[in-house]
């Protein structure tokens, strides 16, 4: 019940702040694919890099778990570009979906809809896909830092500069 | 620090809500993500039709019909955008979106419904085969550094690309 009523809070929080962000809609999706306003890139950028700064300093008082996905390049690669075809005609993703009909857009109620048919499609051919696709190029749970062999606070730096960089040419171009 | 929508900073948004996910991952061990909700309220709804069906899916059985934290974590997020909108007054009851209505006309709302709809059975599709969507690879596995999340990443925004240049080829 408290882990149910954290997840409502933390939900809450997370869409009143992509609601403020302005990246639920449409047209801010849209044009982030179509390379003309950047808002929805930033956004992510900004998470990931007060994310990981915030993660990580957790981390090394051993505060916080890490919970890594397994990489398996033909799931990640072949699911990735089919979920971005799919998010180019939807132009919402699974989470902005709701926040979206939130916020009145309620065309998601399509998407929403068509999400969980396609979720039953998935469980559906779940076991042929166990067989084939999910089984290529395998690499378990592996991170950046174990690949590179390097201090994990490296690579933060690194993203921490590169997307800095990125927002000031964002800014020098309008996007 | 105000847009001229109205909205905020999107940096500012953006970092606020790198916060709220290092907060969620000390307090309650769990990150954002959303996909997998999808799955459950899909065999919560088959359930009802055919509870013996979904009983033998393996997939059901490994993610299980169930509500949990990342249901509930959906619920706000419908309820936190309602509460922004509404405060805001930039709640707007819209069927079509300005750029989708620009590009197709003010009488596409048959054509939007089945593109939103087929659209949204393909991304889900791909998001479960990729074991997650922008927020679980996207935001929650690259601040995480892990492989998949960078991979996935690139590869959600590749076939957007492609689409939206399909979609709106010549403009």
């Amino acid at each position: 019940m408290k882990l149910l009523l954290s997840g409502l809070v933390t939900g809450l929080l997370f869409g009143f702040l992509l609601q403020k962000g302005r990246v639920l809609r449409y047209d801010k999706q849209l044009a982030a694919l179509r390379l003309q306003d950047m808002t929805i890139v930033k956004f992510m950028l900004s998470t990931v890099v007060v994310g990981m700064v915030g993660l990580f300093l957790l981390y090394d008082q051993e505060l916080v778990k890490l919970s890594i996905k397994p990489t398996i390049l033909g799931a990640n690669i072949v699911g990735g570009l089919i979920f971005g075809i799919g998010w180019g005609l939807v132009g919402y993703c699974p989470g902005t979906s709701l926040g979206a009909l939130g916020e009145g857009r309620w065309d998601a109620l399509w998407a929403i809809a068509g999400m969980v048919a396609g979720a039953g499609l998935f469980a559906e051919v779940y076991p042929l896909l166990t067989r084939t696709l999910l089984t290529w190029g395998d690499y378990g749970k592996i991170t950046l830092p174990q690949v590179l062999g390097v201090n994990h606070w490296l690579l933060v730096v690194i993203f921490g500069l590169g997307a800095l960089a990125l927002f000031r040419w964002f800014e020098k171009k309008g996007l | 620090m105000q847009q001229r929508d109205g909205g905020w900073n999107p940096y500012l948004a953006g970092g606020l809500a790198g916060l709220v996910s290092v907060l969620s991952a000390w307090y309650s061990g769990m990150f954002f993500g959303a996909s997998t909700t999808f799955v459950r309220a899909a065999g919560l709804i088959e359930r009802l039709f055919m509870p013996e069906r979904v009983a033998q899916l393996e997939y059901f059985v490994k993610t299980t019909p169930k509500i949990d934290w990342q249901w509930m974590f959906l619920v706000g997020i419908l309820l936190g955008a309602l509460l922004s909108a509404v405060t805001s007054r930039s709640f707007r009851w819209q069927a079509l979106p300005d750029m989708w209505q620009e590009r197709f006309g003010a009488n596409s709302r048959a054509l939007r419904a089945v593109a939103a709809f087929c659209g949204g059975v393909v991304l889900i599709f791909g998001a479960r085969l990729a074991d997650g969507c922008p927020s679980g690879h996207g935001l929650s596995g690259t601040m995480q550094l892990a492989v998949s999340g960078y991979i996935s990443l690139v590869c959600f925004f590749a076939g957007g690309l492609l689409m939206a240049r399909l979609i709106y080829r010549g403009r």
